[in-house]
Order: structure tokens, then sequence, then C-alpha cells
């Protein structure tokens, strides 16, 4: 298979640079093979006229920018504040299920949670609020894009707190922190200064793709952000939607547009980590220890706590939702349940349910495929992907997906090529792979070679040792790839709608096509299917291992 | 040129880039159990994966090896029916005790019940009986030797590799495999080069001495 990473640098890299190509012709005026339609006034100037730019633009950096600094701040008072302990194990638990919950599910659920008809106030009113009605107060969709910042710092915190966990062992923390409180720095004060920089260089890519993400993020932009103007990602989306060539075209120029404001936004970071760095040289050589420690481990704890707690609570509201009966406000919970949305909502289910689950399984299973073929052939050559391979990896995670989708599909129109399930598969590779390749290959390297080497000893073939020796030994890592690939996969918006042409509907593409309509009901029962999906993946993963082994001991321990 | 029975080294060499890590000829008649003794880094563990073919990414053998007769530079480890004992018994977890025997078994031995009944009989050889479908992990480190060096006898090889293979081993289970392993080794009349840390595995082994 030595094919395998030449393969996945041309399933990764081709599809971002093609589609950024086919988004630059219309930007430009051209579209091929439509000779003279090109339109009258030039899709920039188009761009420029519209007046709901520059608030839009601006709209789509700062919720970006803002939701990444505050994940990365979060994540790092948790480590600095709690890492090593008791509570951080808790507050790990709390978290760590959040990463399976598709991004609309989150959404929806905190949208139910803040709305003035929300959850939240409901459980308020009348008796401390005094309201009989829902108040006048735009808390979902607030122009400020408030509620959209926290709806991606639910869905950031987790992410980045497993990242740093996994790079976390590297900077040998405990006897770095050790070092630090025996020269009398404070817990908060010692990590920041002796760990937290070794540990950021580790996270950054992953942080950039959170940033790039943030900055032009369509899904839970719809549903969290604000709509006049909304975020530029969102606006592209529904210029790109419509039937009307002259969408396509000014679309396109705004698409480009998006992928400057992210390369800006990457730059700005840059800029920020210099700035970073020279205040923590000047507070590393003044000698100071101790920095409010308690309070910062209040802090820390207390914002962990909040993230989890308003995820899940939207979850819970989600689920409450799909089996309420009547609900008026301001009663706290529903007068009955019923399972008439269910039963009514049945029908419908079965299509897209079937959709997503064979997406999903078809865009899971060919990524894992070749991340395997591609570790194999590293663990071989001895070589792990330099700069320039995990570039490639991130390089989809990178460039916002508004931006190249649009061209990718234009192409493939071009081409002849229609958007059909297949296409729409291998879409969601392109984003499946590398987080399955990003899971994997950890325990692929920590695995001990000198098994393959006793069994080639004992007259095993190559294949026979993959498929007989090293495969099942990572049965369980190979399961939590899996369920990671099938968790992407489920949650996927924009890749379905705009490569499937609209003909491809999954559950997320129906319940993002819900948001709309507003019934509650109906949403919080798409949003339940939708997180069991990605949640009975993970489940899966954590018993079918426990079952297969459960009559051997090491594998039960590694 | 005609090349005598057991394992013959000629001009044999690993090299990382241009620095050589060993430069040795020998021969290891049938029976016999060569010690190659060194201080840690000497290359030792290098050299028996050259042997065996099976030399990590970045390190080269140069030279000849020559196998009963059998030129077999250059082939890849499956093809050179050369057994390999590590100083972990390295026993696979997911299998049994039995599925480790039968991993090991050569292909050779051909249908269901042959294959189980040979695989019992090696058990029973080394006093195993009836552990077949324990898991490996509930095995004690004497059991866990053994059952390492049945699994490499039945692939039936013609050489045998051992890379300080009684270290991890308690003073008393120690001495009994080192047995064991040598009684077999010699009754099969296998050419065994052995890398090891301990004067009295030297000792033991009575063959000639290699130090690097």
């Amino acid at each position: 298979m030595p094919f395998a990473p030449t393969l996945t640098i041309l399933l990764l890299a081709g599809p971002v640079i093609a589609g950024l190509a086919g988004t630059l012709l219309p930007a430009l005026s051209v579209w091929p093979g439509l000779l003279g339609a090109a339109p009258s006034t030039p899709p920039f100037q188009s761009l420029i006229s519209w007046p709901g730019l520059a608030r839009a633009t601006w709209l789509s950096f700062s919720t970006g920018f803002a939701a990444t600094v505050i994940s990365l701040i979060i994540t790092a008072l948790v480590l600095a504040g709690w890492s090593g302990t008791r509570s951080f194990i808790w507050l790990h638990r709390a978290l760590s299920p959040l990463l399976a919950v598709p991004h609309a599910a989150a959404a929806f659920g905190i949208a139910f949670l803040i709305a003035p008809s929300g959850v939240l106030l409901r459980f308020l009113s009348p008796w401390l609020t005094g309201f009989d009605t829902p108040p006048d107060w735009l808390v979902l969709n607030d122009p400020n894009g408030l509620a959209l910042i926290l709806g991606l710092v639910a869905k950031e915190v987790p992410f980045l707190l497993l990242m740093s966990l996994a790079a976390l062992p590297q900077t040998a923390p405990r006897r770095s922190l050790l070092a630090a409180r025996a020269l009398g720095y404070g817990r908060v004060s010692g990590w920041m200064l002796a760990i937290f920089p070794r540990l950021y260089r580790q996270i950054r890519l992953p942080l950039l793709a959170v940033l790039a993400y943030s900055a032009s993020v369509v899904d839970m932009a719809i549903i969290l952000g604000p709509s006049t103007p909304p975020t530029l990602a969102v606006k592209i989306t529904t210029w790109i939607s419509d039937p009307a060539l002259s969408g396509r075209f000014i679309g396109a120029a705004a698409a480009v547009l998006q992928l400057g404001l992210v390369l800006a936004s990457i730059l700005l970071w840059w800029l920020g980590e210099r700035f970073y760095a020279i205040v923590f040289h000047w507070k590393t050589s003044q000698g100071a220890r101790q920095h409010y420690e308690v309070m910062w481990r209040a802090l820390g704890y207390a914002a962990g706590l909040a993230v989890a707690g308003v995820a899940l609570a939207g979850l819970a509201a989600n689920a409450l939702w799909s089996v309420a009966g009547p609900w008026a406000f301001p009663a706290a919970l529903p007068q009955t349940l019923t399972t008439r949305t269910w039963q009514r909502t049945a029908p419908q289910l079965p299509d897209p349910l079937i959709e997503t689950i064979l997406v999903a399984a078809f865009a899971a299973f060919l990524s894992l495929a070749i991340v395997i073929a591609c570790l194999n052939t590293e663990t071989r050559r001895g070589k792990r992907p330099g700069g320039f391979g995990m570039l490639v990896l991130y390089l989809p995670l990178l460039v916002p997906q508004v931006s190249f989708l649009p061209g990718l599909q234009a192409l493939a129109l071009w081409g002849g090529m229609d958007g059909g399930r297949m296409a729409v598969v291998a879409a969601h590779m392109v984003f499946v792979l590398p987080y399955i390749y990003l899971s994997l290959s950890g325990p692929f390297s920590a695995w001990d070679t000198r098994y393959g080497t006793v069994a080639a000893a004992l007259g095993a073939r190559p294949w026979r040792v993959l498929l007989h020796v090293q495969l099942p030994m990572l049965l369980a890592p190979i399961l939590t790839a899996l369920a990671v690939g099938l968790a992407v996969s489920v949650a996927q918006y924009l890749p379905t709608l705009i490569i499937g042409g609209g003909r491809v509907q999954t559950i997320t593409t129906e319940a993002v096509a819900l948001a709309a309509g507003g019934d509650r009901r109906v949403i919080g029962l798409y949003t339940v299917v939708q997180t069991s999906l990605a949640a009975l993946a993970f489940l899966a993963a954590v018993l079918v291992p426990r079952f297969v082994w459960a009559n051997r001991m090491d594998m039960r321990a590694a | 040129m005609k090349h005598a029975a057991g394992l013959e080294l000629q001009d044999f060499k690993v090299s990382f880039g241009h620095t050589t890590l060993v430069h040795i000829s020998c021969v290891v008649q049938p029976g016999e159990i060569v010690t190659v003794m060194g201080k840690s880094g000497a290359g030792k563990s290098s050299l028996l994966a050259a042997i065996l073919g099976a030399l990590p990414p970045g390190l080269t053998a140069s030279g000849k090896l020559t196998l009963n007769g059998r030129d077999i530079t250059g082939l890849p480890p499956e093809k050179r029916n050369i057994g390999l004992l590590f100083q972990d018994d390295l026993l696979f977890p997911h299998l049994s005790v039995a599925g480790n025997l039968a991993f090991g078994l050569k292909q050779s031995v051909r249908g269901a019940r042959l294959r189980n009944e040979t695989v019992e009989k090696a058990l029973c050889d080394v006093g195993l009986d009836g552990l077949g479908n324990r898991d490996p992990a509930s095995l004690s480190g004497g059991q866990r030797a053994r059952v390492a060096l049945m699994r490499t006898l039945l692939a039936d090889p013609q050489a045998l590799l051992l890379d300080e293979p009684f270290s991890r081993l308690d003073s008393e289970t120690r001495a009994h495999v080192r047995r064991l392993v040598f009684d077999r080794s010699r009754a099969r009349g296998l050419p065994v080069l052995m890398v090891t840390h301990d004067q009295e595995d030297a000792a033991a082994a009575g063959g000639n001495v290699i130090r690097l």
C-alpha cells in the first residue's frame, strides 16, 4: 500500500484546491460552458454594493475570533487549575460526550434553553421574573452574535480539551509542574508558565482549525446567529442556493472574501501569538509566583462546568420538546408527555435516516481503510508525516467549507457530474479522513512492532500480520476512530447540502431546514435522532471491545 | 562455493548511514549455541533483526547469509525459517494460549483436527496440558515463556535467535526455562544465536562466545 499517503494527499488537497479554483472563476465573471452569460456587473462590484457586507463580514470575524479566544482560555484554565486531579476527571467526563453531539443539535439545544420562551426563563418565571408571557428580548439571534459565540464555545472546548490531553504527556506535566511549584509558583501560574507554551505548540493546528471553522460556520449560525444581516458564511449559502445564476456569481465573490477573512483571522492570531510571547517573556523574567490562584482555579472550573451544563441541558431540552404535550409559557415542564410528535413524524424519518447512515458508513469505512493503509506504510518506512503532511491533513479544516465546496460543485456540474450519494460521500471523506487519522495515529505508533516481528518470524506474511495481529490488537482505538468518523459525517451540513445539490437529504440537513419553521417538537425530535446516531457509534466503540475481549485481560488493560 | 550446514554469516555488516554498527563473520553449527555479548548499544539487537530481515527503517545490512546451504540474504522475514524469542514472551494478547500456538504452527499441518491435536500435544510436551483455552495473561511468567518457545518451535524453524530471552524471568524459573530452550534446540539440531548480558547464560550455552 505504498501509494496510500499519495492517495490521501490527493483526496484531501485535491477537492480543496480544485474547489477554490472553481470558486475563483465565477468570482471573476467566468462561467465555463455558458458563454455570454457573464453578469453585467462584475461579481465583486455587486458584492460591495450589498448594504449588509461590512456588518456581515465583521460578524463572521468577531464571533469566530471571540469563540476561539474564549475556548482557549477556558481550556487552559481548566487544565492549569485542575489537570491531574479527581475533580478534573469528573469535569472531563461531563465534557467529553459533547464531542459526539452534532453542531446543529448543540445549537438547537442552546436555542431552546436561552430563548425568551426557553426552558431557562420558564424555570425562573413567573416567581422570580414576574413574566406571564415571553419577554421581548433578543437573546437568541442577537445582533452581536453572542448566542452563536456561546454555541461555538460549547462545541470547541471539549475538542480543544481532547487535543490537549492527547498532547500533554509529551510535556511531562507532572514533573514540570512539581519543579515550578517547588520554586514557589502557584498551581495556575506554574502551569501557565512552565507547561502551556509547550502544549500550545502541539495544539496550534487544531486551534487554527477551530478559528477557521468558527469564522465560517453555517449551520450553527443559521440557528443561533443574527439574521439581519446574518454572518457572511450564512449569506453566501443563501446566495449560492439561489436558483438564479446571479446569486452564483455574487456568492462566489463572497466566498473569496470569506477565504480572505479566514486568512486575515489566522494572520491576526499569529500577531496575537507574538504579542503573547513578548508579554510571556517579560512575565517569566519578573519571577512573580502567585496570581489570584484560587480565583483563577474557581473561574476555570466554573466556566468548564457552565459549558458542559449549558450543552447537556440543551440536549435535555431537545429531548423534552420531542415528547412534550401542551407546554405554555411560563410552565417549567410540559403539562403532559406524549408520543404524538414521534408518531406523526415517524413516516418521514426512514428516508433521511437511511441516507445519513449510508453516507456516514461509506465515508467512515473508506476513510478508515485509507488511514490504516497510510499508517501501515508510515510504520514500514519509519516515517511520520512532517510539517507538510500535517498541513495537508489540516487543509480541509483550515480552508472554509463555504469557500471551496460551491466551487467544487460548480466544477462537478461543468464536468457533467451530478451530485448524488457517492459525491456526498466523497465530500464527507474530505472532513472525516483527517479526524480518523488524528484519532488513530497515536495508537498505531504506540503499538509494539516486535509483535509484528515475532509474527513474521513465525512465517506470517505482512497481510496476515496486519489482519490477524495488528488490527485485532488495535480494535478499541480503531472502533473509536470509526465512531469519530461516523459522528463527523452525521454532523456535516454544508457538504451534504451543496455537493448533494439539495437532493441528498440527511437528518442534519432536514433538521437545519426545520429551523425556519420553528416547530420545536419536530426540531427536538430530529436533534434527538441526530445525536443518538453519533452517541450509538461511541457507545458501540466502548462496549464492543469489552465483549470481544471479555476473556483477555491484557486487551482490556490496554 | 559449497556451504556448510548451519547458519553462516559471511562478511555480515549492519550499518546506520555510513557508521558500521556490527561487522561479523561466523558459522553456527547445527545444535551449537553461539553467544553474542556486548554493552548495550553495541548493536546486538540490530544484528538479530538483520539476520531475521526485520531491520528498523534507517538501518541497512550487507554481506551474505546462508542457512543450511540456502542463501537467505534479501528474503523477507517470513521466508527465512528463523525463529525468534525476545526477553518479553510477546504472546499475542488477543489470542488464547492455543490460538497463539496455532498461529505458530506451520501451514503444512492441515485439517482442523490434526492442527488441534498438534497444539494440544505441544502443550502436554511442556507440562501445560489443558491450558489451551486460557487467556495468556492468566499464566505465570515461566508458563508464558514455555508457550512462547513452543509457538516458535511449531513453526518448524531451521535456526533460532534468542534476544536476552531469560532476563525477565525470576532466578528459579530462569534456569529451568533456559535448560528447556537449550535442550529442545539441541535435540532438533538447530543452530542458535543468543544475545545476552548474562555470563551464566553464556556458560550454560557452552558454545563460542563473540564479543562486540
